[in-house]
């Protein structure tokens, strides 16, 4: 007989390759916009000899970096030079699996152009900017995180908000009435997970609509907080419950003396490390290990992992639960890692613009530290714009993560691959 | 000698349905043990519960002698039992190693995956049974009939003896199939065994060498493909006789009622589905399309019935341009469809039989006068149309949620066809249905046939295409192959042009095997 199924070809590879060149092409072209941009509108108005100062220690710091001085106009005309040939390549060639990082490479000197011009004939302190968005991007990939945990396993989850929101609140109460910093981190995590527990009661055994789950979480944590917050912990009497303390800044020994670098990165308490650290561990345990394996088959195919005889509800309880408990952690931090005390709502949606990072991140931890960091920038810049002389209120800064997010999402960038089954509750028979 | 699997009274309720009555089953080791029903006769539910996915009410299943408690796939799997969904348990973003060792991993220190061993064994059951396969080729990657392999090979990694087989070649073409059976055989030779489950007479006597039937939960009978002859098994399945062959009066066609040309299609992610298609349906004739499933028969049904826009080309219904018309427009210039899945796009399920029935004449005298809905109207209707159509409903007020398949496609063909149409398109309008309701539709699809109706047949049932059509279209890739008369088609040449390949020139080079030819171009 003859051997068909070894000359099939796999269906309709043409539309795809279609696809992928209206998809090269547009972002050839929005590299091309990157460039005209930084050429029209920044370069062109400059006067002959601006100069742009970046202070490249940040506040504060020992480790002292001399100041980066350098002509505007030559570096945003290099800028839209560099932006202008990526795009004109990307459209006759294009770079293929690159491309990404090539987008990357794009925007961030499309921001560098922007910092440079707004700085011009003044001076920004690069070094304390990018300082904060290290910290800021701590509790969103923190978020993200806990999103991907259950998310790759198939249970979407937006109560990461609620959850962060309790573990702040319980571990600024144990850590008050401890005086033990860690005691207080472990709570913070205990009822984290306790939210996991009931996030995954009510969507994996109740098979109740995740995002309703996932919101009631979110009102009863944002609810109950804010109650016990302004009836017992804000007030006087009661002060000594909320003075948790705080984690101490660690100086890495001699990487923290890198100029420039060192105070960046290796200045922080622990949440930044332990940031670092949950990313690398995560993206491990989920790529390279049997448990990793598993939790992702149940949230791609639950069906299939059942029949090779996966314990599909088993895993997504696990993935849950580990998942409030990445959140709870991430919400210590707002209590323990950076005011001291217990504001409420101080959680203010960061545990949203997480998931945010999770999905721009492509359910992958490293991209959604990436996505972190990025969204950390801009909340940096927004409280440092208005000291910027650029014609621009805070807040449109502010947007330009989100707006980012909405473009992401409407798959100019491509669309992400979300886990197949998030979201769909898993029937036995 | 110990039969490697028995199976004593298995009975299994369902709210309102005894799916399995009692069934016994004897599997000798090395056989293929064709378990044949029509669909919903039970053989499925039967199997579920072997593989510990349903939990049976009463009876006892022995694998080599000794009882067995399957309580879950684990438990199946450590009794050596393994089943090939029909609907594949695969994670298509996964490599097949990653696939095949899932549940089973290969790990090292304690739980870091060894991929490099798994490939290698992988590799090894590959070539020990001539499966040509990659092991870190991606699911998404591969074409269906690979895929089943793959399934295939994730039997065999867990050692399983006695292989379960759900209706393996529903998405083959026939040369597939031909390779699939081939591989069957290689797998007995190695003393396993294989319960094949298929509600296709022609595969049963070709490659089985015990037959179980089944019918409506029970073990009518059990034959060999020697003793038993093809309408012997059609008798046994359906519990009466069948007419294998429809019965096609000759007719000679007339105008031209639908043409097609150049059409072009993108799927809803963007790629491209119909690729600049052309053809025509004249009145009184059956076109049908045949090609495996996902070659864009979908799309230019819902092109052609105005659900999804088209990029390029021109559709013309009776002279009139159709090309960006909506579902409405097309409906009213008189065409009719019977959409392929038929409870997401031919019912809205939790309305009664009676408002289906008017879905897309509501809006018309008599059923609506100015705002108002005229019940007694719909009411009337219904009724005359669940009496023509035999539409076995409790009532007209029944939801069409709660009628077997055959009934709800029932319901889709009296809406059709009670209005004055003059062409169908039907797309897999038997798909799923028993033996009964096919012969009903196929029936009456003639008889619009006969009444000068154009007709455009699409289905993934090679049989079913080619005893309807008198002519017979191709689709492969969003690309039609060819049009062949459907008196002078053979399977093997449609097999082919399925396959993407020429006959005549080119088959030659499609009989020489090529070690793992997997094009992507």
């Amino acid at each position: 007989m003859s051997t068909a199924s070894e000359t099939i070809v796999i269906p309709m590879s043409k539309g795809i390759r279609n696809r992928e060149r209206r998809r090269r092409i547009t972002m050839g072209v929005f590299f091309l916009l990157a460039a005209a941009f930084t050429w029209l509108v920044f370069a062109v108005n400059l006067t002959p000899n601006a100069m742009t100062r970046f202070v490249m220690t940040p506040g504060g710091s020992s480790t002292v970096a001399p100041d980066w001085i350098f002509p505007t106009g030559v570096y945003l005309n290099i800028i839209a030079g560099i932006c202008a040939m990526l795009g004109t390549f990307q459209i006759v060639r294009g770079f293929g699996k690159r491309t990404y990082s090539v987008l990357a490479l794009v925007a961030i000197l499309f921001i560098f152009g922007f910092l440079s011009w707004a700085t011009s004939g003044g001076q920004t302190n690069l070094g304390g900017l990018l300082r904060v968005m290290v910290v800021r991007a701590v509790p969103l990939t923190l978020g993200a995180l806990s999103g991907i945990l259950c998310e790759r396993a198939g249970v979407v989850n937006i109560a990461i908000e609620g959850m962060m929101l309790t573990g702040a609140f319980v571990s600024t109460v144990f850590a008050s009435l401890s005086h033990s910093l860690v005691i207080g981190l472990l709570a913070g995590v205990v009822a984290g997970g306790f939210m996991g527990v009931i996030h995954g009661v009510l969507s994996i055994k109740y098979k109740i609509n995740q995002i309703i789950s996932g919101t009631v979480i979110n009102i009863f944590s944002i609810g109950i907080t804010s109650y016990l917050s302004s009836k017992y912990i804000q007030r006087s009497e009661f002060q000594y419950l909320n003075e948790p303390g705080m984690f101490p800044q660690i100086e890495v020994p001699v990487l923290s003396k890198i100029p420039f670098i060192g105070p960046i990165l290796f200045h922080h308490n622990i949440y930044v490390f332990a940031m670092v650290f949950f990313v690398l561990f995560i993206t491990f345990l989920l790529y390279k290990t049997r448990w990793g394996l598993r939790l992702r088959s149940v949230g791609e195919h639950p069906k299939a992992a059942d029949t090779l005889g996966i314990n599909v509800f088993r895993t997504r309880y696990m993935a849950v639960i580990l998942g409030g408990m990445m959140a709870g952690f991430g919400g210590t931090y707002f209590s323990l890692g950076s005011s001291g005390r217990f504001d409420e709502v101080m959680t203010a949606g960061r545990g949203f613009i997480g998931l945010a990072a999770m999905i721009f991140g492509n359910w992958n931890p490293i991209g959604s530290m990436g996505a972190g960091f990025l969204f950390g920038f801009f909340d940096s810049l927004s409280v440092k714009a208005s000291l910027l002389q650029v014609p621009l209120p805070s807040e449109f800064l502010g947007m330009v993560p989100y707006l980012a997010t909405i473009v992401v999402l409407a798959g100019v960038v491509g669309r992400g691959q979300m886990p197949a089954a998030d979201g769909v509750p898993y029937e036995k028979e | 000698m110990v039969p490697v699997l028995e199976l004593r009274g298995i009975t299994k309720r369902f709210p309102g349905v005894l799916a399995n009555d009692h069934i016994n089953l004897t599997v000798e080791k090395g056989e293929i043990h064709a378990l044949l029903g029509e669909n919903g006769a039970g053989k499925t539910t039967l199997m579920n519960i072997l593989y510990g996915l349903y939990h049976p009410d009463e009876g006892e299943i022995y694998v080599n002698g000794n009882k067995m408690a399957v309580r879950s796939p684990i438990d199946a799997i450590k009794a050596g039992v393994g089943m090939v969904h029909q609907h594949f348990m695969l994670v298509p973003v996964f490599t097949v190693t990653e696939n095949v060792m899932l549940g089973e991993e290969f790990v090292k220190f304690g739980g870091i995956l060894d991929r490099t061993r798994a490939a290698e064994k992988v590799m090894q059951i590959s070539d020990t049974y001539n499966l040509d396969i990659d092991p870190n080729t991606y699911i998404k990657d591969m074409p269906v009939g690979l895929q089943q392999r793959v399934e295939i090979i994730k039997l065999l990694f867990r050692e399983a003896n006695i292989l379960i087989m759900d209706e393996p070649t529903a998405v083959l073409t026939p040369q597939e199939v031909q390779e699939l059976f081939k591989i069957m055989r290689t797998l007995i030779d190695q003393g396993k065994s294989i319960i094949f489950i298929t509600h296709k007479l022609v595969e049963v006597m070709e490659c089985a060498d015990r037959i179980t039937v089944i019918r409506g939960g029970k073990v009518v009978g059990s034959t060999t493909p020697k003793e038993a002859t093809l309408n012997e098994l059609a008798t046994m399945m359906v519990g009466r006789d069948v007419k294998l062959n429809v019965e096609k009066t000759k007719k000679k066609p007339g105008d031209v009622v639908l043409e097609v040309d150049n059409l072009k299609v993108l799927d809803p992610r963007g790629a491209i589905a119909v690729d600049g298609i052309s053809f025509n349906v004249r009145e009184g004739e059956v076109l049908g399309v045949a090609g495996v499933q996902g070659n864009g028969q979908t799309e230019l049904v819902r092109s052609l019935s105005g659900l999804l826009p088209s990029i390029d080309g021109e559709v013309r219904l009776l002279g009139h341009d159709i090309t960006h018309s909506s579902p409405r427009q097309i409906i009213e210039h008189g065409s009719a469809h019977i959409p392929e899945d038929r409870q997401r796009d031919g019912l809205v399920l939790s309305f009664p039989v009676s408002d289906n029935l008017v879905l897309n004449t509501y809006y018309l005298q008599p059923f609506s006068r100015s705002i108002w809905l005229s019940q007694q109207e719909i009411l009337k209707n219904g009724e005359g149309l669940v009496k023509n159509f035999d539409i076995r409903t409790p009532s007209v007020f029944t939801p069409a949620s709660s009628l077997s398949g055959g009934n709800q496609q029932k319901v889709i063909v009296a809406r059709e066809f009670s209005r004055p149409i003059k062409l169908l398109i039907a797309s897999q309008p038997t798909r799923g249905l028993d033996v009964g309701s096919i012969e009903y539709i196929h029936k009456r699809m003639l008889q619009k046939r006969d009444e000068g109706c154009a007709v455009l047949l699409v289905s993934t049932e090679l049989d079913e295409v080619m005893q309807l059509s008198d002519r017979i279209a191709v689709l492969y890739r969003g690309k039609l192959m060819d049009i062949v008369d459907a008196k002078s088609a053979t399977k093997e040449m449609l097999g082919l042009l399925m396959a993407g390949i020429i006959p005549g020139e080119d088959v030659k080079s499609a009989q020489v095997p090529q070690k793992n030819k997997i094009l992507i171009t």
